[in-house]
């Protein structure tokens, strides 16, 4: 294999904290496994975030990635391995104890409120009040307005904060929801499959805003199945296949096709050509399954035996 | 970062050229409680027009105190609505609430605030055990109410004759501070003239408050985000249990106040009554313009429904009409009301 992975401690070398210089990770995880009764999600991954670094986690559709996001926005509690934050060991009870340590979601379904306003939704959870006691009053004049500015400062030009967010486009609304994590001081952005439902073109603004985010500092974590989409804008590469990494990679030794070839799976394309073979008459389907394979194999030859 | 002094004025905020410009009428035609306000106006003129009494000022009244009656309890309901959820305990709950007041004052022979005290804590109790059910075991708001609807029916029954011995509650008019906590619960204010019973006050003061809680705290903001997608609302950090639980103690507040000014307008309740009321609070909100399925939805739109309840109920009466013609009215109102509000609701919205 040409790729060649990398441990915590060489990543480590390049990071340090911006207050303290020390050397240590924003998060970092450290063998983490999780468990559902006797089904076993996810098991043994380690993997880093830094400022200013997009960590891409690659896998196909039940490989884990959920689980892995689950553990570090605090949905799930991890049963194995650590979890650090700055260096300490930390495990989220809640999703509000991961936000109050700067770390924000940003879900496939948005975690927003269709039928609320978009101002209210940027500041669902957080709102900014004025007064105090029992006169505690939201501050809507004001919220309105860092609604507005925040979202044109990421490039959205909203017609009216007062729609309902549900009007708006998926891309819309996943910019949104970047923004409001932006601003809540997110230290941590994770963002899960924010590509997978959108069209082409909004997949482009999308990976526009994932590195305007990681311009501003942040670490960001951005969950996909489309190497296509993480190779640009990923700094680390993590894959995950059923639950296990099947490797951790930083961009200089890492091209986008091994990345898609580790990804794709060399043995089940073979497979998958053996099949039509026997079945006969795909002879389309088959030539198009048979030069992937080839590709495949060129790029990357030991990942036949390596899963089989 | 959050420092709101230094923020420039909104930069688009003088118009933006894709929003086409929308007229007052056709926000005010967006709101959730427009359906609600058509069928109030079209009702008044209605019996204004075939009754020559209904628009005397000690008839309005009777029809803003007959409101009353519902619109208190429409108010939490409404907001319990908007945040997702439903209550069919609420009818037999306000009875709950009375009998308790009156038959620990009288059983002990305490002053009557005793009871009154207690009655709020088994009110909002309900309430709280209501709401605690509900997110521990997940189960549906529909069966977990209509579970506490049973038992607090047999319950008032079981008990007001184990205690009192018979079907009502016994007379508390000779204990202390009856007459006290009857100025407070039932008297009634003179406006002009005009014989104003306190509940509608209550009633007026409450839908104040629960409008303000709704448009203009965090906790409205919270009611409004678990009743659209409790889901998105706990992955950014509300605490939607929290807010749930409230949600169904605030109803058992109002709850409490019914009860006790069923309770000292006269000096005794039916352990029977309320079954059935737990729906013409539900009616009152979803005329009202509250969504069934929660988020959306508003605490004025619960009142008008009240009032539009009130105008049925005491305007069959003025027109000296057969008094039984009220329920058809009532499903009558409904359809229309929602019917109403969802063309005026789409139309609004393409606009």
């Amino acid at each position: 294999m040409n790729a060649k992975q990398i441990d915590q401690q060489t990543l480590l070398r390049d990071e340090t904290d911006p207050l303290t210089h020390t050397p240590v990770h924003l998060l970092s995880l450290e063998k983490v496994g999780k468990h559902y009764g006797n089904i076993i999600a996810l098991r043994d991954v380690t993997m880093a975030v830094d400022n200013g670094r997009v960590t891409c986690v690659l896998g196909d559709n039940g490989a884990g990635k959920s689980t892995l996001i689950k553990i570090i926005a605090g949905l799930h509690q991890h049963d194995e391995g650590t979890l650090h934050v700055m260096g300490d060991v930390r495990k989220f009870n809640s999703p509000r104890d991961a936000l109050d340590a700067g770390i924000a979601t940003v879900y496939q379904d948005l975690a927003v409120v269709p039928l609320m306003p978009i101002w209210r939704n940027f500041f669902l959870g957080s709102e900014l009040t004025t007064g105090f006691g029992p006169f505690k009053s939201m501050d809507v004049q004001a919220m309105k307005e860092i609604t507005k500015k925040e979202l044109a400062d990421m490039g959205i030009d909203l017609r009216d904060v007062e729609q309902p967010i549900g009007q708006l486009s998926g891309g819309e609304r996943q910019c949104v929801a970047i923004a409001r994590a932006v601003y809540f001081g997110a230290k941590v952005l994770i963002l899960d499959e924010p590509t997978a439902a959108l069209g082409v073109k909004q997949s482009g603004v999308v990976l526009r805003y994932i590195l305007q985010a990681r311009d501003r500092g942040l670490g960001v974590i951005f969950i996909t199945h489309n190497p296509h989409h993480a190779f640009p804008v990923g700094d680390r590469f993590l894959l995950l296949k059923r639950g296990k990494s099947i490797g951790y990679y930083d961009k200089k030794d890492i091209t986008l096709d091994e990345l898609t070839a580790q990804m794709a799976g060399g043995a089940e394309l073979a497979e998958l050509a053996h099949e039509l073979e026997q079945l006969g008459g795909h002879t389309q389907a088959l030539k198009e399954v048979q030069a992937e394979v080839a590709d495949v194999t060129e790029t990357k030859p030991e990942s036949a035996p390596r899963h089989a | 970062m959050a420092n709101t002094a230094t923020l420039p004025p909104a930069p688009a905020s003088a118009g933006d050229e894709r929003v086409g410009r929308r007229s007052p009428v056709q926000k005010f035609l967006g709101r959730p409680e427009v359906g609600a306000l058509v069928g109030a106006v079209v009702l008044f003129i209605f019996f204004a027009s075939v009754s020559q009494t209904f628009t005397q000022p000690n008839a309005l009244a009777t029809v803003l105190y007959g409101s009353s009656t519902i619109g208190i309890m429409a108010v939490g309901v409404s907001l319990l609505m908007i945040g997702g959820e439903f209550d069919l305990s609420t009818g037999v709950a306000v009875i709950s609430s009375a009998l308790t007041a009156s038959l620990f004052s009288w059983y002990f022979s305490m002053n009557a605030w005793v009871g009154v005290g207690l009655a709020l804590v088994v009110s909002v109790g309900i309430g709280f055990i209501n709401g605690w059910i509900l997110v521990k075991t997940k189960l549906p708001s529909f069966i977990v109410t209509l579970a506490t609807f049973l038992m607090l029916t047999g319950l008032n029954l079981a008990l007001t004759r184990l205690i009192g011995g018979s079907v009502s509650s016994p007379s508390i008019s000779k204990l202390d501070g009856f007459d006290s906590a009857h100025a407070v619960f039932a008297s009634s204010v003179s406006i002009g003239g005009v014989e104003v019973k306190i509940t509608v006050f209550f009633w007026i003061v409450l839908v104040l408050i629960a409008s303000w809680v709704l448009l203009r705290t965090k906790v409205g903001n919270w009611i409004f985000a678990v009743g659209g997608d409790a889901n998105a609302a706990r992955a950014v950090g509300v605490p939607v249990t929290k807010t749930k639980i409230g949600l169904f103690m605030a109803v058992g507040f109002c709850g409490w106040i019914l009860g006790m000014h069923n309770l000292f307008a006269f000096d005794a309740v039916q352990s029977g009554e309320g079954v059935g009321n737990e729906f013409l609070y539900i009616i009152a909100a979803v005329i009202g313009g509250c969504l069934l399925t929660g988020g959306y939805g508003s605490a004025v739109g619960g009142a008008i429904g009240a009032f539009i309840f009130g105008m049925a109920n005491k305007g069959i009466v003025y027109a000296q009409w057969n008094p039984d013609w009220f329920k058809f009215f009532l499903g009558l109102m409904l359809l229309l009301a929602t019917i109403v509000n969802l063309i005026v609701k789409r139309r609004a919205e393409l606009k």
